[in-house]
C-alpha cells in the first residue's frame, strides 16, 4: 500500500503549463496552435491514464516539489479520489479542446490564443488540485485554478463581462482567502500537519465547537462548489464563451470546488469525526436547501445558459449531500456523480453552444421547433438530460441510485424526499426544452431544414452524450475508484 | 582579501565607487553604468562570500581600526545580518538597471550627483545591518537618511517639499533613537551591543531600561512608517525620482525593521521586551490597526505609486505585529517578510519605473489597456500583485502564512483578521488595476482591441530586473523551506 516515487503526477500537471508556452508563441497560426492544444490534451490523457492501474492495484504515487513549511511540504499524491477526478477532467478536456476550436472558429472570436492557453494553465491546475497530497498544495492549485480562469470568464471584454468577472473574483478569492485559508491555518495549528490522511487528522485534537466552525469555514470557503449563499458567481459567469462554460463551469472549477469539500470532508475532517460530533447535519442541510433552490430557480430562467448553471448549482449539492450521509454508499453516490454529473452537463453545455453556433439563439423561448432543424444536437441534449435527471440507461442513474441507497441505509429519510422532488424538478426544467423543441411549431416566417453546428461541435458533443450513456453500462473502474475513495472494499 | 574583514568590502565598494562616480562621472556619462553595476555586483559577490562563511563558520566579529570593544566600533555579521546584506546588494543591483535607465530620462545631466548619493546610501544600509555598536548604528542611520532626503530632493514639483517634510520626521525620529541611546549609555556605560546585552540583565532599572527601549523604538518606528508615524513615506517615495524610489522603498523600511529585530535580539533578551503583557498586546493591536488603515488608505488613492506607498505603511505594520507577537512563528514570519516584502515592492516599484519611462505618469486611468501595451510589464505586474495578495506560490504567501500562524498561536485575533482583511483588500486593489489594465477604454460598454495603441515595451533596461524579480518571488516562495532551515531558524532565541 505503500505509495512510490514518481514523477508522471508532476509531467501531468506541467504538460499543459509548458503547454501555454508553444499555444502562445504560435500566435499567427491558428492550426499549428490547435494541434499543439490537442496533442498535449492526448498526452495530459495519456499520462494520467497511465497512472490508473497503479491506483487501482491500490499502490498509489507520490512526488514532493518543494518543502516550503514544516511538515507541509509542496507534494503531488496520485489516490483513487484524485485520479477519478484527473481522469474526468483530462478526458472531457480532449473533447473541449476540440469543440473549441469549431466554437470559437465560427463565431471568429478575437484573442483566440489567450483563450487556448488561458484553457491550458487552468486545466493543469485542476490536475493539480486533483492530485495535491496536502491541503496546502490543493489551496495553491485552488488559487491557480481561481486566477488563470479570469481571462476566460472576462473573455467578450465588454461591460458586461467586466462586471461578471468582478464577481467571480469576489466570490471565488473573496471565500477562499477570507474563510479557506484562515480555516487551513487553523487546521495546521491543532493538527500539525495537513496532509491527506483517511479518517481525517483532526481527531481527538479538535473540540465539537472548532470542528463545526472549520467545517463551516471550508464549506464555504471553497466557493467553487457553489453552495447557496455563495452560488452567484455561476449564473454571471456564463457571460463567458460557451466551451468555458461547459468545461469550466461544467466540469473543472465546479468540480474542483466539490473535489475540495470531500477532501475536506473525508481526509481532514474525517466522516466519523463529524459524524460523531453530529456535524453532517451542516453539510446535509445546506445542500438540501441549495439543491431545492438552485432547482427552482432554475425553472424560472429563459436564458438556455443560465437554466444550465442553476441546474448545476443544484446537482453540485447532491454531491455534497453525499458527502455529508452518514451511510458510506450515499458518500459513494456523491463521488460517482462528480463523474456522471460531468458528462451529462458538458453535453448539455455543449448543445448550448451548438445552437448558438447555428442559430444564435439563447433563450429557450426561442428553440420552439429548433429540434427538427437540428436533430442530432437535441437529441443528444435530450441524452445528457436524461443523465442529470438521473433515468436509466445513463450514467447518472447510477449515482443517484446509490445515493439513495445511501439515505435508506443510514436513515436520512427526509433526504430520501429531498432526492426525490429534486429529481422531479430536474425533469420540469428540462424535459420542456427538449419537448418544446421537437412537438412546438417554430415560429412563423423561420427558415426550415437541417441546419446543424460545424462539424467540430457536433461530433465532440455526440460523443459524450454516448458516454453518458456508456457509463451506465461499463461503470467498473468508475465504481472501484470511488469505492476505494470512500473506502468501501469493493 | 582574507575572509575575515570580507565584509568590509561590500561596505566600502559602493562607498568608493560614489566617489568616483562623482569625479569621474562629470567627465565620463558612459562611466557611470559601469561603475555603479560594478561595484554593486562586487557587493553581492562579497555578501554571498560572507553569508556562506557564516553559514560554514558561524558569525564574524571585526573591530575597526582594532580598537578592542567595548571602546572601538564592532561589526558583526551573523545569520541575519548576512542574510540582510545579500538582500541589500541584491535589490540595490537589480534596481540599479532601471535607476541607471529612469535617471537618464528624469535627471539628465545630474546623473553623477545622483548616484554618488544612491551608492552611498547602499553603502550606509550594508553598515547598517552589520554594526554590533548602538551609536554607530545611529550615524549609519543618519547617513542613509541624509542621502535620501538629498535623493528625495532631486524629484519634480513637490519632490522637494516632501524631502523637507521627510527631513523633520526623520530627524526627530533620530532624536528618539539618539536619546534611547543616551539612556542606554547612563545605565551601561558602555555602547557596544554585545556589551549592552551583557550588562543589562544585572541592572536592577526596570523603569529607566524600559525608557530606553521606548525611545529606541518609537525613533525606529518613526523611520520605518509605523502608522500612525507613517505621514513623510507617501509623499517622499511618490514624489521622489523613480529612480531614487526603486532602490528606497524596498530597502529603506525593511533595514529600519531589521534594526528593530536587531536591537530586540542583541541588546534585550525577549524576557525584557515581551515582560509587559499589555505593551506587547498593544503594539501588536497598533500593528492591526496600522494594516487595516493603510490598507484603506491605499484604496484611495488614484495614482499607482501613491498606492504602493500606502501598501508598503500596510506591510510595515505586519512586520511590526509579528515581533511583538512573542512567538517563534510571528518572528520567523516577520524576518521572512523583510525579504519577501523587499522583493514584492522591488517588483511593483520597477513596474511603475518601466510604465513611467513609458507613458510619464502612473495614474490609474492612464493605466488603462496597458496589457496590449506593455505586457510582459503587466505580467510581472502580476505576479507582484499575486505575492502582496498572498497567492502561493510566491513568497508572500508564506511570510503571511507563519504571521497568521503566530497570530492563532498567541491568541490575537484582531492581527490575524487583519491580516486577512488586508490580503482581502490587496486583492480588490490590484484586480481593481489588472481589471483597468486588461479591459482598456469600454467605447459603448464594448471593448475595442485596435483601439488600443501599439505594443511599446520599455527598454530592456527596465524590463529585464522586472523579469528577474518576477521569477525572484515565485523561486524565492518555493525555497522558503530552505531560508528558513539555514537562516532564519538560527537567528530566533531559545527562549521562544
Amino acid at each position: 500500500m505503500t505509495p512510490s516515487i514518481s514523477i508522471w503526477p508532476l509531467l501531468a500537471i506541467l504538460i499543459s503549463l509548458c503547454g501555454a508556452i508553444p499555444i502562445l508563441l504560435s500566435n499567427r497560426q491558428p492550426n499549428l496552435r490547435e494541434s499543439w492544444t490537442i496533442l498535449i490534451a492526448l498526452l495530459k490523457l495519456m499520462i494520467v491514464a497511465s497512472l490508473l492501474p497503479g491506483v487501482l492495484y491500490g499502490e498509489g504515487y507520490i512526488f514532493t516539489i518543494a518543502e516550503v513549511l514544516p511538515g507541509v511540504p509542496i507534494e503531488l499524491r496520485v489516490d483513487a479520489l484524485g485520479i477519478l477526478f484527473a481522469l474526468v477532467a483530462s478526458f472531457l478536456w480532449l473533447f473541449t479542446s476540440i469543440y473549441s476550436i469549431g466554437y470559437m472558429r465560427a463565431l471568429n472570436e478575437h484573442a483566440q490564443t489567450r483563450y487556448f492557453a488561458s484553457f491550458a494553465v487552468a486545466i493543469s491546475s485542476t490536475l493539480g488540485i486533483a492530485f495535491a497530497g496536502n491541503l496546502l498544495t490543493m489551496y495553491l492549485f485552488y488559487e491557480m485554478l481561481s486566477l488563470s480562469t479570469y481571462p476566460l470568464v472576462t473573455h467578450e471584454q465588454n461591460a458586461e463581462a467586466r462586471a461578471s468577472g468582478r464577481k467571480y473574483l469576489t466570490y471565488i478569492l473573496g471565500t477562499s482567502i477570507g474563510l479557506a485559508l484562515p480555516a487551513m491555518l487553523i487546521t495546521y495549528a491543532t493538527a500539525g500537519t495537513l496532509d491527506f490522511t483517511a479518517g481525517g487528522i483532526l481527531t481527538g485534537k479538535a473540540s465539537p465547537e472548532l470542528l463545526a466552525l472549520l467545517l463551516v469555514l471550508f464549506l464555504f470557503g471553497f466557493a467553487k462548489a457553489g453552495l447557496i449563499p455563495f452560488h452567484g458567481w455561476l449564473p454571471a459567469a456564463m457571460v463567458a464563451p460557451t466551451p468555458v462554460s461547459s468545461f469550466l463551469h461544467g466540469v473543472a472549477v465546479v468540480k474542483a470546488g466539490v473535489f475540495s469539500i470531500f477532501r475536506v470532508v473525508f481526509h481532514i475532517l474525517g466522516p466519523e469525526t463529524l459524524q460523531s460530533a453530529n456535524l453532517n447535519v451542516v453539510i446535509t442541510t445546506v445542500a438540501s436547501i441549495t439543491l431545492l433552490v438552485a432547482s427552482l430557480i432554475a425553472l424560472t430562467q429563459d436564458s438556455m445558459k443560465r437554466r444550465l448553471a442553476y441546474s448545476t448549482v443544484g446537482q453540485l449539492s447532491y454531491m455534497v449531500l453525499g458527502a455529508g450521509m452518514i451511510s458510506a454508499v450515499g458518500r459513494l453516490g456523491g463521488v460517482m456523480h462528480l463523474a456522471m454529473h460531468a458528462f451529462g452537463k458538458i453535453t448539455l453545455f455543449f448543445c448550448a453552444g451548438a445552437i448558438y453556433v447555428a442559430s444564435k439563439k439563447k433563450y429557450i423561448s426561442q428553440m420552439d421547433g429548433l429540434g427538427r432543424r437540428m436533430p442530432i444536437t437535441f437529441l443528444a441534449f435530450f441524452l445528457g438530460s436524461l443523465s442529470i435527471i438521473g433515468m436509466p440507461p445513463l450514467g447518472g442513474f447510477i449515482s443517484k441510485w446509490n445515493l439513495v441507497i445511501g439515505t435508506v441505509d443510514g436513515g436520512q429519510y427526509v433526504l430520501l424526499i429531498v432526492l426525490l422532488v429534486s429529481s422531479l424538478l430536474n425533469a420540469a426544467y428540462f424535459l420542456p426544452i427538449v419537448y418544446r423543441a421537437f412537438f412546438a411549431d417554430a415560429p412563423a416566417g423561420e427558415e426550415t431544414g437541417w441546419k446543424e453546428a460545424p462539424l467540430f461541435c457536433l461530433v465532440p458533443l455526440c460523443l459524450t452524450a454516448l458516454g453518458s450513456m456508456l457509463l451506465f453500462f461499463f461503470h467498473d473502474t468508475l465504481l472501484n475508484l470511488a469505492q476505494m475513495a470512500v473506502g468501501i472494499a469493493p | 582579501m582574507t575572509s575575515s574583514n570580507l565584509h568590509m568590502y561590500v561596505m566600502a565598494s559602493p562607498l568608493v565607487a560614489a566617489l568616483i562616480v562623482n569625479l569621474l562621472g562629470r567627465f565620463s556619462r558612459r562611466s557611470i553604468p559601469w561603475l555603479v553595476i560594478g561595484s554593486l555586483v562586487v557587493a553581492l559577490g562579497g555578501a554571498l562570500a560572507v553569508l556562506a562563511a557564516v553559514i560554514d563558520h558561524g558569525p564574524l566579529r571585526y573591530t575597526v581600526g582594532n580598537w578592542t570593544p567595548p571602546y572601538g566600533i564592532e561589526l558583526v555579521v551573523d545569520h541575519l545580518s548576512g542574510m540582510m546584506l545579500v538582500l541589500i546588494t541584491l535589490v540595490a543591483l537589480i534596481a540599479s538597471f532601471s535607476s541607471l535607465k529612469s535617471v537618464e530620462q528624469e535627471l539628465p545631466g545630474e546623473e553623477h550627483f545622483f548616484f554618488t548619493l544612491y551608492l552611498i546610501l547602499i553603502a550606509g544600509l550594508c553598515g547598517l545591518v552589520m554594526t554590533g555598536d548602538a551609536f554607530n548604528l545611529y550615524v549609519l542611520l543618519e547617513i542613509t537618511s541624509i542621502t535620501s532626503y538629498g535623493l528625495i530632493a532631486m524629484g519634480r514639483g513637490r519632490a522637494p517639499l516632501s524631502s523637507f517634510n521627510y527631513i523633520i520626521m526623520g530627524s526627530i525620529g533620530a532624536c528618539f533613537y539618539l536619546l534611547g541611546v543616551g539612556y542606554m549609555y547612563i545605565l551601561t556605560g558602555t555602547l557596544n551591543m554585545a556589551d549592552i546585552a551583557r550588562i543589562l540583565p544585572n541592572l536592577n532599572a526596570p523603569v529607566a531600561t524600559a525608557t530606553a527601549l521606548g525611545f529606541l523604538m518609537v525613533g525606529l518606528w518613526i523611520k520605518m512608517a509605523f502608522f500612525p508615524l507613517h505621514g513623510w513615506l507617501p509623499n517622499a517615495y511618490s514624489h521622489a525620482p523613480t529612480g531614487a524610489g526603486t532602490m528606497a522603498a524596498p530597502l529603506m523600511t525593511k533595514v529600519t525593521v531589521y534594526l528593530m529585530v536587531r536591537i530586540i535580539l542583541s541588546m534585550y533578551t525577549p524576557e525584557h521586551i515581551y515582560a509587559s503583557a499589555a505593551v506587547k498586546s498593544g503594539i501588536v493591536w497598533a500593528a492591526a490597526v496600522a494594516i487595516i488603515c493603510g490598507s484603506i488608505l491605499a484604496f484611495g488613492q488614484k495614482d499607482l505609486r501613491r498606492m504602493l506607498t500606502y501598501i508598503i505603511v500596510a506591510e510595515v505594520g505586519y512586520m511590526v505585529g509579528g515581533i511583538f507577537l512573542g512567538n517563534a512563528n510571528g518572528l520567523t514570519g516577520a524576518i521572512l517578510h523583510i525579504i519577501n516584502d523587499a522583493l514584492m515592492t522591488l517588483c511593483l516599484f520597477l513596474v511603475v519605473a518601466a510604465i513611467i519611462y513609458r507613458q510619464g505618469t502612473v495614474a490609474l486611468v492612464s493605466l488603462q489597456g496597458l496589457f496590449y501595451r506593455m505586457p510582459l510589464t503587466m505580467a510581472a505586474f502580476t505576479i507582484g500583485a499575486f505575492a502582496m495578495i498572498g497567492v502561493p506560490p510566491t513568497c508572500g504567501f508564506f511570510s503571511k502564512w507563519y504571521l497568521i500562524l503566530g497570530g492563532v498561536e498567541a491568541g490575537h485575533w484582531e492581527f490575524v483578521i487583519a491580516l486577512v482583511v488586508s490580503s482581502l483588500i490587496n486583492a480588490v486593489l490590484f484586480f481593481r488595476i489588472i481589471e483597468l489594465a486588461y479591459f482598456g477604454a469600454l467605447v459603448d460598454g464594448e471593448h475595442h482591441e485596435h483601439a488600443a495603441s501599439e505594443r511599446h515595451e520599455a527598454s530592456f533596461w527596465l524590463l529585464k530586473p522586472l523579469m528577474v524579480t518576477a521569477v525572484l518571488l515565485i523561486v524565492v516562495g518555493l525555497g522558503t523551506g530552505v531560508l528558513i532551515d539555514n537562516l532564519i531558524s538560527l537567528v530566533i532565541p531559545a527562549g521562544f
